[in-house]
């Protein structure tokens, strides 16, 4: 059964869900909610999402939502297809539990205003709190240092294998690459840059990157 | 072995693992570390989490950090003994409590963070709490428990008919919360009220709770 997902293609947090898909071969249908008229804010996807975002699924009775809940739902149910996304032992799990962790309490906490700052308030007319970037700047520095040290030791965030850990970040970091001045603070940084080299040339995510057509 | 948390029994994010371990009937030994002479920040514990933040696990040649990966850990790998934390049979029960745990992560705990924050950590900074982030963040807070009350007016707890840990990364802030003089929040909203009246009469919550020490300005 294909399984649908409500939420847009070039959305950070729909991304999450769909890469994971992709990485999977699990097949999947996008249902186009349309943030910019907030489409996801009224009564029928509320439903579905009630703190009014996006993404959320449906397969079959399955409703789920949170898309590092549903990454990880469909990671554990097909751990035997495609890129194992998990960890084998328990121990290598909690070590990408912990990395996704991260991802969400520290570079998703950082990241997310500075692109709603940077790349989403202009592009709506709405002006920017300088001194706000110039703070989340210094701790995303910060952040990264903590990064370049892993990733030192480390070819993935999990470990040798990439993983949810690596793949919770690539929506994210797309944002801070492509589309706000701050790619420098990645390639300044010799192992995060071959890492994020490394995982954006997997063909799940260019085969993303061409569905989402920027 | 016992697993070692390192931490101090008043941080929020130290209380949530030894409920996790105290539910699961789990020994351990609890290594204390200063956060107000700042060892949190020396090398020593950054070797454990390079963030600098407590709590840190130790179980055997494992090391983790990030409360919430811990207690995903513990729940696992004792989910044969003490509470059933996270519903492992049913992977879409399962699913439903990743979920619930997500909501708490992403919408929950930023509010109620940065309310606790400026009423309990700033004055012990020595500066005073700033009004406008409190009452942003109450608004806030008050949205998401709107959610809650919706959602535990069809279920008892918040993945379903049993307490998981979706509930129990609830409890360590909501505890200090209730200490303000915005206990309202949940009071006022009779699902929560009763959820949460619940969640403290829990054995593992009267055992961990005496530890949460600190207590907020009267804002």
């Amino acid at each position: 059964m294909v399984v649908k997902v409500y939420g847009q293609i070039k959305a950070a947090n729909p991304q999450r869900v769909l890469l994971c898909f992709l990485e999977k071969d699990i097949e999947f249908e996008v249902i186009h909610v349309d943030l910019d008229k907030l489409e996801q804010k009224k009564p029928q996807h509320l439903l579905r999402q009630p703190f009014g975002q996006v993404p959320a699924i449906e397969d079959g009775y399955l409703k789920l939502f949170e898309s590092r809940a549903i990454a990880r739902y469909y990671a554990t149910k097909y751990a035997d297809q495609g890129t194992d996304l998990l960890g084998k032992t328990l121990e290598e799990r909690a070590i990408v539990d912990q990395w996704v962790e991260v991802e969400n309490n520290y570079f998703y906490a950082v990241a997310l205003p500075l692109v709603m700052n940077v790349v989403f308030k202009p592009k709506s007319g709405k002006p920017c709190d300088v001194a706000l970037v110039e703070e989340l700047k210094v701790k995303f520095d910060k952040v990264l240092d903590v990064y370049e040290n892993r990733l030192a030791t480390n070819r993935y965030l999990g470990g040798d294998e990439f993983t949810l850990a690596d793949l919770s970040h690539m929506p994210g970091m797309r944002y801070i690459m492509n589309e706000t001045s701050l790619s420098g603070l990645v390639t300044s940084r010799e192992n995060l840059n071959r890492w994020w080299n490394e995982i954006s040339a997997r063909p799940a995510w260019k085969k993303l990157m061409e569905l989402a057509a920027y | 072995m016992a697993m070692k948390v390192y931490g101090d029994e008043m941080s929020a994010s130290v209380a949530r693992v030894l409920l996790c371990l105290h539910e699961k009937n789990t020994e351990f030994e609890l290594v204390p570390v200063n956060l107000f002479a700042c060892h949190h920040k020396l090398p020593s514990f950054l070797s454990m989490n390079p963030f600098g933040q407590v709590p840190a696990l130790q179980d055997d040649d494992l090391t983790l950090f990030e409360s919430r990966a811990i207690t995903a850990y513990i729940a696992e790998k004792h989910r044969d003994k003490g509470t059933d934390l996270t519903r492992h049979e049913n992977s879409k029960e399962a699913a439903i409590v990743k979920l619930w745990s997500e909501v708490e992560a992403h919408h929950f705990n930023p509010a109620i963070f940065a309310v606790i924050h400026q009423l309990i950590v700033v004055p012990l900074q020595g500066e005073s709490p700033d009004a406008a982030i409190v009452e942003k963040n109450l608004e806030k807070l008050g949205k998401v428990l709107d959610v809650y009350e919706e959602r535990l007016g069809k279920t008892k707890y918040l993945a379903g008919d049993t307490y998981t840990l979706a509930d129990l990364h609830h409890v360590p802030y909501t505890y200090y919360f209730m200490k303000t003089s915005h206990a309202g929040l949940i009071n006022d909203r009779p699902n929560v009220k009763a959820w949460w009246e619940d969640l403290c009469s829990r054995p593992a919550f009267l055992k961990v709770s005496p530890g949460l020490t600190v207590t907020p300005t009267t804002n």
